[in-house]
């Protein structure tokens, strides 16, 4: 263990390290295929301006590129997961102009001038976001892939239902919605956990609504 | 994801011009659908137009009373108008059991109504699908067909729609306003955007080759009790089995339109004259021709019983 820890590479080189010997392997035969078809149309590149976590970057993509894989692959930031790619998981949701949303499922050359809040801008190792420090807490995840996805969701739920956004299991509509239980685990629905963490990360977040309301 | 060119539109009219001259070109708002079928390569637009900077994302109010909401107003947005949570329940409450909170906020009122089905074989491309690939069969007539159309649906295809919305809207007797690619603007009841899928399930609206959805109105409020009543395998986050969006008044009359059932929401305005008669008078009646299998012959019964509840509730 010792002489792994000592090398100076991290896992997430180890992986990269294992996905290109991957496909140098698999490139004969894959080029073969593709010569059989009619070749692809080109990929067509764009400009875009993002602001994450405050920091404003100008990047130039293929239009392909969603935005989960601009903050992952482009800018670096891999606090953001992905997991299912389709909407499924929740394991992408970042904050886009204080909405959250699938960072997936949404084109990065979609989001010029947008202001995108990741993991990485809620807090800090050594100054957590009161979410991030209710999860530790609480214990609010085993393997801990969906965290930063369901951190992301908490911190913007929270604030719609600041903004009075019902859901399913408001009894009225027209009422103020009070965040219980129910409430919690309807509104954190878009976020998977195959752990099963679920019932301290609902701890966790009632601990958070408590607090700021 | 096969490559694509991208631009922003600058007018609705433009953006329907834009996509009738260019061959395989298609809109993008919410992307939420859309995106997902890129990836898996059922759909492979080679343009995408970006309609999310036009304007249309304001809900107001029109001269006789009712509600204008923009093509690109946001499910949440919607579901948490003020308006529609007081004189549209039916509708907030449909919003509401849809998709999860990440996809509410990205998803449009025009885009939900042009989602494509949830059918696994028209989402594999391994297997036929009439929709997706028009002569080549439907696997789910003989494949897992729980899920799917037990009305108004035909030898071809079996796919059900899978809106929450559309099915309140059915209910709420929207109309759907566009503009075309020569700038005409049109208005047509919810119900004729749909077309049947009869031969040709591929074709799934009566929208000209560019027309743009610009707005969906509502008539003014009818009141009444509003329930939206979903069954489906999870308690959220899931597609409907059968879902029921009803409208009940003091006397017993109504409207009932049901999701999960139909490839378009499905309401036959003569049903409803039975509503006094209880819930099976009525299913019975919107449900006459139907055609099951023996994984989904369930729902009929499903959405009499889920009726029932919901005429009980409505009683209050």
């Amino acid at each position: 263990m010792d002489r792994i820890r000592n090398l100076p590479i991290t896992r997430r080189d180890l992986l990269k390290a294992g996905v290109t010997s991957a496909s140098a392997m698999a490139l004969p035969t894959f080029a073969a295929e593709a010569s059989a078809v009619a070749p692809a149309a080109p990929p067509v590149v764009h400009k875009v301006k993002l602001s994450v976590n405050g920091k404003a970057h100008e990047l130039e993509l293929d239009t392909r590129t969603t935005l989960l894989d601009a903050l992952r692959e482009h800018l670096h930031l891999t606090g953001t997961k992905k997991g299912c790619d389709h909407g499924q998981c929740g394991a992408c949701t970042v904050i886009v102009d204080g909405r959250r949303i699938n960072a997936c499922l949404t084109l990065a050359v979609m989001h010029d001038g947008d202001r995108i809040t990741t993991i990485e801008g809620l807090g800090t190792p050594d100054k957590l976001h009161p979410m991030q420090a209710a999860f530790v807490k609480h214990d609010g995840y085993q393997c801990g892939y969906c965290t930063p996805g369901q951190i992301c969701s908490a911190v913007a739920m929270l604030d719609e239902v600041k903004d009075g956004i019902p859901s399913l299991v408001s009894a009225d509509l027209t009422a103020r919605p009070r965040l219980g239980t129910e409430e919690i685990r309807e509104r954190m629905s878009g976020n998977i956990c195959r752990c099963g963490a679920y019932s301290n990360i609902v701890d966790a977040i009632t601990e958070v609504a408590g607090k700021s309301a | 994801m096969k490559a694509f060119g991208y631009e922003r539109a600058k007018s609705p009219a433009e953006a329907a011009a834009a996509v009738a001259r260019t061959p395989g070109a298609k809109f993008i708002a919410g992307g939420t659908n859309l995106l997902d079928l890129m990836k898996l390569e059922v759909e492979t637009p080679s343009h995408l137009i970006d309609v999310n900077g036009l304007a249309l994302d304001k809900i107001e109010k029109t001269r006789d009373g009712g509600l204008r909401i923009g093509a690109l107003v946001r499910n949440t947005d919607l579901a948490a108008d003020a308006r529609v949570r007081r004189d549209y329940g039916v509708l907030s409450r449909a919003l509401l059991a849809g998709a999860s909170g990440q996809l509410r906020n990205k998803a449009t009122t025009a885009g939900n109504l042009l989602q494509r089905t949830r059918c696994p074989y028209f989402y594999d491309t391994n297997q036929p699908c009439n929709k997706r690939l028009p002569g080549s069969g439907c696997a789910a007539l003989e494949g897992f067909s729980r899920q799917h159309a037990v009305i108004g649906a035909s030898e071809s295809c079996i796919a059900t729609h899978p809106s929450d919305m559309a099915v309140a809207m059915r209910a709420l007797d929207a109309t759907v306003e566009t503009v075309r690619a020569d700038g005409s603007t049109r208005s047509m009841p919810l119900d004729e955007l749909y077309r049947a899928p009869g031969t040709t399930p591929h074709l799934e609206t009566t929208l000209a080759a560019g027309e743009l959805i610009t707005a969906v109105t509502l008539p003014e409020p009818v009141g009444g009790t509003q329930i939206y009543r979903k069954v489906r395998d999870r308690a959220s986050y899931a597609f409907a089995l059968v879902s029921v969006a009803a409208i009940v008044q003091r006397d017993g009359t109504g409207r009932v339109a049901l999701g999960g059932v139909a490839p378009r929401p499905w309401r036959v305005e003569a049903a409803e004259a039975e509503l006094p008669r209880g819930a099976k008078a009525v299913t019975d009646r919107l449900f006459a021709g139907a055609r099951t299998t023996t994984q989904n012959e369930f729902k009929t019964l499903l959405a009499q019983r889920t009726l029932s509840a919901v005429l009980v509730e409505a009683k209050g």
